[in-house]
């Protein structure tokens, strides 16, 4: 069971939480401009790595925030916790160790 | 020496000490060069492999497995299967799967222990009861068995149900020709019988990487050395995206976790596959006496095949629920497989951008009961260059034509 660092709250059990997916996703536009296959990449097609993955989580049990989440797919260790409209560096080490 | 599996066959090596027993298949290492390579050693790979030789007599094809044969989902799953689906394209391609499945024993010359006890889904109030009413309609349109039952006649077939649940049971849609069967003997039934047709089942090899020239795919390196090949399909359930990223090939596909339970083994007691979407309980009992259940999907990307506590808290008294007689049993063990899951919960069957490289991916959490057909329907794939006309609707492209199957809204699956 995952150990989830809210930044509003601190830490707290994966079940207060619900996880909404890929993060840092933007909206391709103007619409019209925008071809099918970016539409179909926009809505179906996302990052599933193996290793690393940002996404963001909302803490629905508790303060209903969003923030950004840095976590493992293999080994479930969150390395970053950050808020939203901010985005973690490509190089720079976890900004905060989850637990 | 003994190949084929009979009374006459059991009865002679009985007399004979059991010494003239053949291994089940050839554990082959690769040679450079094939007709064809599958990558996936789990169900729908050998069964691809399997009616690549035998439908269309391609025999000169390689297996690669990266771990063992049945050593991923196919050894991880709940082994159910069922053709209960709303639209008609979904419901031709499972109901085939389960036609295939009927007469597995006897084509692979091996015991896969199907057992037709019927499959069971409950309704807990008046919405879930018109959703079987719908869907026992839909099946029947499409030509397969559906009953659809009061709660007189649900508590008449399956016994111990709660007499006074917190979620009433209304009734029951029951499709009797449903049910289990051994998933690793599918598995192993259909290695051997690929094995005796003449393909290369090799183990321990990874793919690390593709051959490609021209947009078209040449082979695939792995840990094993270079395989060649024109032609190479994969199946490799809850890995996709990471194997085709390898081909330059991107996937609509998010992996998650499901995780199963089963209970220390007791006498018979539920002779039927039961699921209830109100209470989160997919139950059956197995042919050793072991309750199987079911979980739910984890709600975050995982490639760990662990699954985690509230789930399977979750399921626990879902099934105590249903069946308080149940309360006083242990979990024996818990494990969980990597699930494929796309948007329309409708599989991926055929041709990528690249050339010469075919999928078969997307099952979410029922691709057991499509094995038969899935590999039916790669093999056509690789073999002609053409989709099957069962599958044909379940082509990659209908992400971006927007013409998908979804299934997830029209029968409730569950991811």
């Amino acid at each position: 069971m995952l150990l989830i660092t809210c930044p509003h709250c601190g830490p707290r059990a994966e079940i207060e939480f619900r996880c909404g997916g890929e993060g840092h996703i933007a909206r391709p536009g103007p619409h019209d401009a925008v071809s099918d296959a970016e539409w179909a990449d926009y809505l179906f097609y996302r990052t599933n790595p193996k290793g690393e993955h940002r996404e963001r989580w909302l803490h629905s049990a508790g303060c209903g925030q969003w923030f950004n989440v840095a976590r493992d797919t293999m080994t479930h260790q969150i390395s970053a916790v950050y808020p939203m409209g901010e985005t973690l560096p490509e190089a720079s080490p976890a900004k905060e160790a989850a637990r | 020496m003994t190949r084929h599996y009979s009374a006459l066959s059991l009865l002679r090596e009985g007399l004979n000490g059991q010494r003239g027993w053949q291994p089940a298949w050839q554990d082959a290492d690769p040679k450079p060069r094939y007709d064809a390579i599958v990558i996936g050693g789990g169900g729908h790979g050998l069964a691809t492999a399997y009616y690549l030789a035998k439908n269309h007599g391609i025999t000169n094809v390689a297996l690669i497995e990266r771990g063992w044969i049945g050593g991923g989902n196919t050894g991880r799953n709940t082994t159910i299967i069922r053709s209960n689906y709303f639209f008609p394209e979904t419901a031709a391609f499972f109901e085939f799967a389960l036609k295939l499945y009927e007469d597995l024993s006897r084509e692979l010359n091996y015991n896969i222990m199907f057992s037709q006890r019927g499959m069971w889904m409950l309704g807990h109030d008046r919405h879930g009861m018109e959703m079987l009413r719908r869907s026992a309609n839909a099946m029947r349109l499409n030509g397969i068995d559906a009953e659809l039952h009061n709660e007189a006649g649900v508590r008449a077939e399956i016994p111990g149900l709660n007499d006074s649940p917190r979620f009433p049971i209304l009734g029951g849609l029951n499709q009797p020709r449903g049910g289990s069967a051994r998933h690793d003997a599918v598995a192993w039934g259909y290695a051997r019988a690929a094995s005796a047709l003449g393909v290369d089942i090799i183990q321990n090899c990874e793919v690390q990487g593709f051959l490609i020239e021209d947009g078209h795919v040449r082979g695939v390196e792995t840990s094993r050395g270079t395989i060649r090949s024109e032609c190479v399909g994969m199946a490799v359930a809850g890995h996709s995206t990471v194997v085709a990223e390898k081909a330059g090939v991107r996937l609509p596909i998010s992996s998650y976790a499901l995780q199963a339970f089963v209970s220390e083994p007791v006498k018979p007691c539920l002779d039927t596959v039961l699921l209830s979407p109100a209470t989160g309980t997919y139950l059956s009992q197995s042919d050793k006496g072991e309750l199987v259940i079911g979980a739910g999907l984890d709600l975050y990307l995982s490639y760990a095949q662990r699954g985690n506590l509230p789930w399977m808290e979750r399921a626990a008294a879902g099934v105590i629920e249903l069946f308080p007689a149940f309360s006083r049993m242990r979990f024996l063990r818990q494990w969980a497989g990597i699930c494929d899951v796309v948007h329309d919960s409708t599989p991926i069957i055929g041709a990528t951008d690249l050339g010469g490289f075919y999928v078969n991916c997307g099952w979410g959490t029922g691709g057991f009961k499509a094995i038969p057909a899935g590999g039916w329907c790669l093999a056509h794939a690789m073999a002609t260059g053409a989709s099957h006309p069962l599958a044909s609707a379940f082509s990659l492209d209908r992400f971006r034509t927007g013409a998908l199957i979804d299934e997830a809204s029209a029968s409730g699956i569950a991811h």
